[in-house]
């Protein structure tokens, strides 16, 4: 890797915490923005001639934080001061910070700032538009393309997050206990949806939303690096993992959509699936369960299939079950339904759904699923019905032609039973 | 005489390698490895899972931790490649050979992947 690869990266990873421990600092985001980003620049001019510094984080922090206080000097006393006398023996005083920042304070950092993006009045979108800006230092050109809206639009969505997380008044003190675990809840949670963001693209915008999965991972492995001993966390990173795992399967060459059980599992990334299933493996351990521990034991089962036969469809019930339990939807009845209609046959399942109707009535997988239901049972007209309302849901053209796909089947069937009896 | 060599880097890049770096980082490895492996120097080599998959046996308090082992006081002196179900049956084999040589600790690290090395000479 060049010298500008690899700053570049450093650069990136670095970025959660050192921008965290400035956030600490300045207690502003903008103002610790502009510190990392000057620091960052220096780290480009510095780093290549001197060799990358023992620890780049902490590097990163007393150089932006310098910086920063050098401009509210300068702006106090209108005169400049020469900022390369600031990282003058800096080998010492990098070392020296390094020391008082322990793990802990990291910890709470990244923490902190990961939580500011997750304000309740923000909604979803906006929240997952934040932190891949600020935590993950995506461009606004980036996400835009992500979210596939102009560069101008997604601009005015991020500032005005922003003025409203400002407004929010986030603590800066070390968080106790119950705050600590409410905050990784919430953060959690929005890196959960900011994966979904990525993965429930169709073909044709998955590849510009790939980044929010990749990112999704990242910031997955790095609270996972930063509270080790958390079941759910672990449980978490490992869902996301297994689910991605299976991007290259998921569209055929044409930008079909390729259900899990005709998927070709020769594609499935081996090496994700073994991170996935070793994380499971630690959080059971724990004997905490959790919603996100349970759906990456349902994703885990999947992976361990080599063929979709050979799907334990028993012990996937078995789990959704525990799912509605801990997290009572709707959506989860919808999917214990699909394992119930794999162990006990479509009339089981189309029963337990039934009931959903009210609820689910905007939720195109609900229409897809009953049309598939009916269709097992040979009621073709009420699965055309069901197929219609699906369509009209669908959320991608991918999920529009893979309904249109068992209606054109459907078609083709009436109007063979409907063709006279060639005659012998 | 037999070597190891261990490899070290900083995690959080490499994992935010994208796949086409990856495989070109692993390319231009397979050239040496064929390279040695025609020589009959390859032994068994193995890329491991990141440190966040790790799991540590302190074997004297047979305390399980979460996480890669951390001290800095003592030193790496040995490994085992061992093929087990899970983590559970590893633990079993870890706790079994520290009855045998207590003291220091153990880490658990999944393999990712692994070249047996059965053709060296």
């Amino acid at each position: 890797m060049t010298d500008f690869a690899w700053i570049s990266a450093a650069l990136s990873s670095a970025r959660p915490q050192a921008l965290g421990a400035l956030l600490r600092y300045f207690r502003d985001l903008d103002t610790a923005e502009e510190a990392f980003q000057e620091a960052c620049l220096k780290a480009l001019k510095h780093w290549p001639q001197n060799g990358p510094p023992r620890d780049p984080v902490a590097w990163l922090i007393f150089v932006g934080r310098n910086i920063a206080l050098d401009q509210v000097r300068r702006q106090r006393r209108h005169e400049a001061l020469p900022v390369e006398d600031s990282i003058s023996d800096l080998e010492d005083a990098e070392a020296d910070l390094a020391e008082r920042l322990d793990s802990a304070d990291y910890r709470d950092d990244v923490l902190r700032l990961l939580f500011i993006c997750c304000h309740p009045d923000l909604p979803a979108t906006q929240q997952i538009a934040l932190a891949l800006r600020i935590v993950c230092g995506l461009s606004v050109k980036q996400i835009a393309r992500a979210f596939l809206v102009s560069e101008s639009a997604m601009e005015q969505r991020i500032t005005r997050a922003k003025a409203r997380i400002a407004d929010a008044n986030v603590p800066f003190e070390a968080p106790g206990a119950v705050e600590r675990a409410e905050r990784l809840a919430a953060v959690a949670a929005m890196i959960y949806l900011l994966f979904n963001e990525g993965y429930s693209a169709g073909r044709d915008t998955a590849q510009a939303r790939a980044p929010l999965c990749e990112e999704a991972i990242r910031l997955a492995r790095l609270l996972l690096r930063l509270f080790p001993s958390e079941p759910e966390i672990m449980g978490l990173t490992a869902l996301l993992l297994l689910q991605h795992s299976r991007a290259a399967a998921r569209f055929d060459p044409a930008g079909e959509i390729v259900l899990l059980e005709d998927q070709d599992r020769s594609l499935w990334d081996r090496r994700l699936i073994a991170e996935g299933l070793a994380l499971i493996d630690k959080a059971m351990r724990h004997r905490r369960t959790g919603p996100y521990q349970v759906q990456a034991a349902i994703a885990a089962l999947h992976a361990r299939a080599g063929r979709a036969e050979d799907t334990d469809w028993e012990q996937i019930e078995l789990l959704y079950a525990a799912l509605e339990h801990l997290q009572p939807s709707p959506v989860v009845t919808l999917n214990r339904a699909v394992a119930v209609a794999k162990t006990q046959g479509p009339a089981a399942a189309l029963a337990m759904i039934e009931p959903l109707a009210a609820r689910l009535s905007g939720y195109f997988y609900f229409f897809g699923v009953k049309g598939g239901l009916l269709l097992q049972l040979g009621r073709a007209a009420e699965a055309r019905i069901a197929f219609d309302q699906a369509i009209a849901l669908a959320n991608t053209p991918a999920e529009a032609a893979h309904i249109r796909m068992h209606l054109d089947r459907l078609a083709r069937e009436a109007a063979h039973e409907a063709a006279p009896a060639p005659a012998r | 005489m037999l070597y190891a060599i261990l490899c070290y880097h900083d995690e959080k890049i490499v994992c935010s390698w994208s796949k086409e770096q990856d495989d070109a980082v692993m390319a231009r490895l397979g050239v040496v490895h064929q390279r040695l492996k025609n020589e009959g120097k390859l032994g068994p080599s193995a890329r491991l899972l990141p440190t966040t998959a790790a799991t540590t046996l302190r074997k004297n308090q047979d305390l399980v931790l979460d996480g890669p082992f951390a001290e800095t006081k003592e030193q790496l002196l040995g490994f085992y490649i061992i093929d087990v179900a899970d983590l559970e049956e590893a633990l079993q084999v870890a706790r079994e050979l520290a009855k045998a040589n207590p003291g220091g600790a153990y880490e658990l690290r999944p393999v990712s992947v692994f070249l047996d090395g059965s053709e060296r000479r």
